[in-house]
This record gives structure tokens, sequence and C-alpha cells, in this order.
């Protein structure tokens, strides 16, 4: 009797174990459909993820929106760097699952994106009319009129330096002095790096951070870097433009600090008094701000060699895996609505891609204590008007701008290869994307 | 299978003199319990080893012979390809290098420092529990943790180690931009988290050695030293087998470690640390390339299998020169 007992507990158990096992794996799968699977019963309470990287300046306004609506939770994910921002879009996309309600997307992967463009909840609508310059619009857009992507910011560059630093080495501090010792109206490259080598001899200090930063700003300057607008055809190991840029910048690595951008020692550099000149994007303000805290000095001057540069910008798009596509879609409206922009600015220094923000009143009123009180409003919208190129971003170019970036970083900042050498291993890496 | 033929010989002699429809119902479902109820309580693990092992394992290998894309999916059969083109990319053979280099760093100090702490471990400690809790803390942090946290002690510039070492009067070591060194660097975040459960495994071992073989060894006048390599390591083989294969089989799919080790996590700017695991992701996930990305999956498999083979043959020599017998009897004492 009891041994019967004690096996019929025993069958059972094995049966109920399995029946756990198999449960346990559907509501497995059952949550990765979002962490809001709880909440989503009731109408009432809602939770929307966004997903940014760098930094976007979004985190008053992400409490503003949730004190308006009450409803509404938001969690806010926040990638180190563009790249992994991009490795995770990559793997929930394909997984058809884990991608937030409002994804961040940067300008030189959104190429990429709109292949997929099925995947996304179509956003035209009447609020957004207008809203964006007609270049930015069309990135986000498809050929049949769906558009992707909200336009968030754009990264129209500048000069950061320390003015300190340029004191110490006998060079003018005065922002608008920089200007005119970096070339004024009409600067040039070889200017730029002719300050170096005059800094150089008279500081002990790098003069920049990163040649792979500096290789960036030069880059997109180009029409069409590394494939042919139009049929996406790989050139970029024939183009002679490119490999005037790189050989450019292995000629002054000297003049480089030898870091790699976003690396710990980079990060750690700003405390150390590791380089006096960063070419800076709008949004790098935030960054530098941000590591460079307790530090002053930093200054920022209104001009830019080879007249004018764009580094970055991005979009806020709503995945058609989203469980709440019309919460998401309103706020990803709001948050790049031209108020809301001004407000990131103010921020962080992402320079709002909304016609009536570049345009307004308030904007050109906007300084940066951190900058030595720069009118960074003012300078910025400068900087945006100067730039003329809107280059070319293929299906390829972030793999391809990403091992030139490690291309130039191997000679500058691991010294693993030589010049020649490190080219040659970029080339093989491009083939192979290709 | 002796006691297995019997019984089926004797059935058809006795079947004639009984009926066999009188056998009750209840007799049978006896019968099935018994034979059947074993199966039943280990085949949770293979009903889920069969879904979530066997299966990925056979359909990897089919998107391995097709040209497949991540997002866009399965595109032409285009056989061996993808194998031949990955087996001719610079990158495969040096994320080859990579991760048995890391493998051996980590494994091979691992296993030999856990012996050593868990026959520390094993001596009459006062606070044993503390001790033995204490080396598996490490374990309980996450490896992602882990390896931010060394990562920025490793830093080339502004690291800990590399500030240590200036002022002690040494060069510091370009644990970053030097393939070596960041083996080294990556194998220390492996140690630091899996020596303490290495430890715990082979103390439990240590424990089941019956005591009376180390009263004898006394007796007949054995060193401590004597006694740890003639009677403990003998005796810890089946573990040591347990533990070179797990860790084996952990070792060449490292990934959070070298992904971690810096902010891109693609390896290094020249692939210094770029493991095989690292490098299927950033075919697959990167390069939107899955087929490829199939093909080192499989390649990396049949890798392990071979090197599994090769470390089971390795340490099964452990002292199996030393009557085997006795060995094997002993072993079988303690229960």
């Amino acid at each position: 009797m009891r041994t019967t007992r004690k096996r019929a507990l025993a069958l059972t158990a094995g049966i109920a174990g399995i029946a756990l096992v198999a449960t346990g794996c559907s509501s497995g799968s059952d949550d990765e459909g979002g962490d809001d699977a709880g909440s989503g019963d009731s109408d009432e309470k809602i939770t929307l993820t966004i997903s940014t990287f760098n930094e976007w300046g979004y985190e008053p306004l992400l409490e503003q929106y949730m004190d308006e609506n009450p409803s509404i939770t938001i969690e806010h994910n926040k990638f180190g760097t563009s790249n992994e921002a991009r490795d995770q879009f990559n793997t929930s996309l394909a997984a058809g699952s884990g991608l937030a309600d409002v994804v961040g997307i940067e300008i030189d992967w959104m190429t990429e994106v709109m292949q997929y463009s099925d995947q996304f909840t179509d956003l035209a609508s009447d609020s957004v009319e207008g809203r964006w310059q007609d270049w930015k619009v069309g990135q986000a857009t498809t050929p049949d009129g769906k558009l992707v992507g909200y336009g968030t910011d754009i990264g129209p560059e500048g000069i950061a330096y320390r003015s300190d630093l340029f004191a110490a080495a006998g060079l003018p501090t005065d922002r608008a002095e920089v200007a005119e010792l970096f070339g004024g109206e009409d600067a040039t490259w070889d200017d730029f790096f002719a300050v170096g080598e005059q800094f150089a001899a008279a500081s002990e200090v790098p003069f920049y951070d990163s040649g792979a930063a500096v290789y960036q700003g030069m880059v997109n300057q180009l029409e069409a870097a590394y494939e042919t607008p139009g049929t996406d055809e790989v050139i970029a190991t024939e183009n002679a433009d490119v490999k005037d840029i790189y050989d450019t910048i292995m000629a002054h690595t000297e003049l480089s600090a030898g870091l790699q951008q976003w690396g710990e020692d980079w990060n750690n550099s700003f405390q150390t008094d590791g380089f006096a000149v960063m070419l800076a994007p709008s949004w790098m303000l935030g960054v530098i701000e941000g590591q460079a805290e307790g530090v002053e000095g930093w200054d920022i001057a209104d001009v830019f060699p080879g007249g004018g540069g764009n580094w970055g910008g991005s979009f806020l798009t709503v995945p058609a895996q989203s469980k709440y596509p019309e919460e998401a879609k309103a706020l990803a409206d709001w948050l790049t609505a031209p108020e809301q922009q001004l407000v990131a600015f103010q921020t962080s220094g992402n320079f709002p891609s909304q016609v009536e923000a570049q345009e307004s009143e308030e904007i050109k009123a906007i300084t940066n204590e951190f900058f030595n009180d720069a009118p960074i409003g003012e300078i910025f919208a400068t900087r945006a008007a100067a730039v003329t190129v809107a280059p070319y971003k293929g299906a390829n170019y972030f793999p391809i701008n990403d091992a030139m970036a490690q291309a130039i970083n191997r000679v500058e900042v691991d010294g693993t290869d030589d010049a020649t050498s490190s080219w040659d291993k970029w080339v093989a890496e491009v083939e192979a994307i290709g | 299978m002796a006691t297995q033929t019997a019984p089926t010989r004797a059935r058809p002699a006795s079947d004639p003199s009984r009926s066999p429809r009188r056998v009750g119902f209840s007799q049978r479902l006896g019968k099935w319990d018994v034979k059947l109820s074993p199966y039943l309580y280990i085949s949770p693990f293979f009903i889920i080893f069969a879904i979530t092992g066997l299966f990925p394992l056979i359909y990897t290998g089919w998107v391995s012979l097709h040209d497949w894309d991540l997002l866009g999916g399965q595109g032409d059969f285009v056989g061996f390809e993808n194998f031949t083109q990955v087996l001719g990319q610079a990158y495969f053979w040096k994320a080859l290098r990579n991760t048995i280099s890391i493998f051996l760093w980590s494994s091979v100090p691992q296993v030999i420092a856990a012996i050593v702490i868990a026959a520390m471990l094993d001596a009459n400690l006062r606070a044993k529990t503390f001790w033995r809790m204490g080396v598996l803390l490490p374990y309980v942090v996450a490896p992602v943790a882990v390896a931010l946290v060394f990562s920025k002690m490793f830093a080339d510039d502004s690291g800990l180690i590399n500030t240590v070492l200036e002022n002690i009067g040494l060069s510091p070591v370009g644990w970053h931009s030097e393939a070596m060194p960041a083996h080294v660097a990556i194998a220390t975040m492996v140690n630091f988290r899996w020596t303490g459960y290495n430890t715990l495994i082979f103390l439990a071992a240590m424990q089941a050695i019956p005591r009376d073989l180390y009263e004898a060894a006394v007796i007949d006048g054995a060193s401590r030293w004597r006694q740890f390599i003639s009677i403990t390591i003998p005796m810890l083989r089946p573990t040591i087998i347990f533990v070179v294969l797990t860790s084996t089989i952990g070792g060449l799919q490292i990934y959070d470690e070298p992904r971690m080790y810096d902010q891109m996590g693609q390896g290094g700017n020249d692939r210094q640390w770029l493991t095989v695991t690292l490098y299927l992701y950033e075919l697959g996930w990167r390069n939107t390339n899955l087929g490829r990305a199939a093909a080192v999956a499989w390649l990396l498999f049949m890798i392990i299998v071979v090197f599994a083979v090769a470390n089971y043959l390795i340490t099964r020599r452990i002292a199996s020169d030393s009557a085997p017998k006795q060995r094997r009897v002993a072993g079988r004492n303690p229960r």
C-alpha cells in the first residue's frame, strides 16, 4: 500500500514536472514581448520604453511627459554608444521582440533600417507636416511615401577647445579670436593642422583627442565616401578622397592624444588635461560637460574647417512590434516637437532639426554656462547654415566607417600596425563586407 | 545483458500453462510503471534538450548551408560556401587563436588553484563555513558587472593596475593594445568568477575520500605532499575530468567578458581579443549574415568536441599507471 502510494506520488510528480517545464517555457516566451505584460491587462496604466544612446537630453522631458500623462510610465534605456544601440536593434528586430516602443536611430545606420521599413509604424501625420527641412524628412521616408522616423537633432560641428591650455601655449583664448586663428569663414583643414603644430610647439599636451574623430569630421564632408548613390556599389577602397583623408590623419598622428573615443581612457582623459581641442558636433557638448565635470576652461569656437560639417543626428521610430503603437507615436511626436527639442538642446546640446526651433528667437538666447557662457544657440545655428554637403550613406556605410575608425585606432591607439598595413587590413575587411 | 535474455526464454514455456487474460489490469499497470517510470522521470531533460539543444543544432546546420540574412531571411542554397568563406577569413583564425589562448590562460591556472584551495579548505580550519562561502562569493557577481569593474582596472592609461605598476617602477602593460596581455586580463575575470565554484566541487569530492586511506598513509610515513599527490589527486580523477570538461566547453564559448572588455565590444581595433563567439555575433548580427554565423557556430561546435575528447583522454591518464584496480574498488567504498 505504502509503496504504491509512493509510486503514484512519484508518477504524479514526474508528470507535474513535465507540465511545469512546458508551461514554464510558454510563459517565458510571453515575457519576451515586453516588461509591461502585467500592466497590459488594464487599460489604465501602460509602460512605454524608449531607447537612445550617448546623450540626448531627454531626462527632464520624459519626467514632464509622465507628469502630464499620469497613465503612462516611461522606461528609458540609454546605450553607451551608437554601435551598441545598433547591435541591440539588429538582434531584437530579427528576433521580432525586445525593441523599445520608441527607438532612437542614428543617421549612419538609418539607410540600413529603411530596408526594413515594413517593420515600422508609419508615422506620417498632419501635426508633423513641415516640421523639418525636406532633406531630413527624405532620409526617413520610403519611396512610396511612408514616414519611418521623426527627426530629432542634427550634428552641426564647431571646435571645442580648452582656453586655459591655449593660454598656456600662447594662443588666443577668446572664442572669436580662436575662430579667426582657425581661419574664420574660410577655414581649411590645413589651417587646422597648422594651429595644431603651433600649439604642439609650445605645449606638452596633445592637440586633439583622436584621429578617428577628426577623420569623422572630414569624411562627413564627402558627398559619397563609400558607396555610389543609387546603386549602393561599394567604392570605398578605390575612392581617392577617402585615401587622402586617411593619409592626412596618418601624417599628423603626433598631434593626436591617441585615445579611442568612448573608451575608458578617453573618458578619463577629460579629467587629466588629455588634449586641448575636439571637433564638437552640438550633441558632443553634453558628453564633454558630463565627462569633464569640474574642469574649467572649455569653450567653443564658431568655426569649422572645410566649410561646415554635420556629424550624426538621429531619428525616433516606432517599431511594428510595439504593443502600444498609438501611444508610442504620440510620445515620439511630442518629443520631436520644436518646443521639446529646444529643451533637449539646452540640456545636452543636441541641436534641433526642426525648422521652427532653428529659426526661433529662443534658440538665439540659449547659452551654455559650462562652455564659458558661449551663445551655443547662435553658434550652432551658424554652423548648421554652413553645412553644404548632405553625404550619401548607403546600406553598408556603418560597418565600413566603423572599420575605418578601427584602422586609424590600430595605428594611433594600439600601435599594432603602421599606416600601410592598417589600410590593407581595412581593405580586406571592406571586401568581406561588400 | 544476461539478465534480460533469461526471462524472454522462460516466457514462452510458461505461457500455455497460464491464461494470460487473467492478469489483472492493475498488475499490468504496475509492470508498466516499473518499466516506464524511470524513463518518464528522466524524460523532461531529454525533451527539453531536444527542443533547446538538438533542434537548434540541426537547424543551425541547415542555415549554414544557405545564404541567410538576419533580417531578410532564407536565401539560396550555397552548399559549403559559407564554411570556405569563413575559413578563408584572417579574423576567424585570429578569433580561434585568441579563444584557445584565453581558454588556456583561464582553465589551467583555474583548475590548479581550485584543487589547491580545496585542499586547504579540506584541512581543519576554524569557521569552515565562512571560508567555504567566501570562495563562492565572486560567483554570485554577474559576469557583466565583473567585466565592467575589471575593464576599468585594466584601462591602458588610466587603469588601477598600470598605475600600480608604474608606481613600483615597472613599465605599464598594454592591456588593450597587445593581444597576450588582453587575454591574460580576460582570463583573470574568468578565473575570478569560476575558481571558487570549482573549488567547492573539488572540496565535495575530497570529503568523499575515505579517511582511512590517509590514516594508512600516515602510518606508512607519507608526508602531506605525498598524501596529496598519491591519494587526493588520483581519487579526484572523475571530478577533475568533469571540471576540465565543463571548463573546456565554457572556456571555448567565452563571450561576456571579451564583449564587455571595451566600450565597442568588437574585440579590439586589431581584434586582439576577438573570440569565436564574438566573431559569430559580429557576422550574424552586425553584418546580418546569419548563414556565415551559422557556419562559425558549427565550426565552434566541432572544435569543442575535439577539445573535449582530447581533454578527456589526457585527464583520464591522471595516475592511471598507479594501481588502477585498487582505486576503482576504493572509489566505491564510501557509498
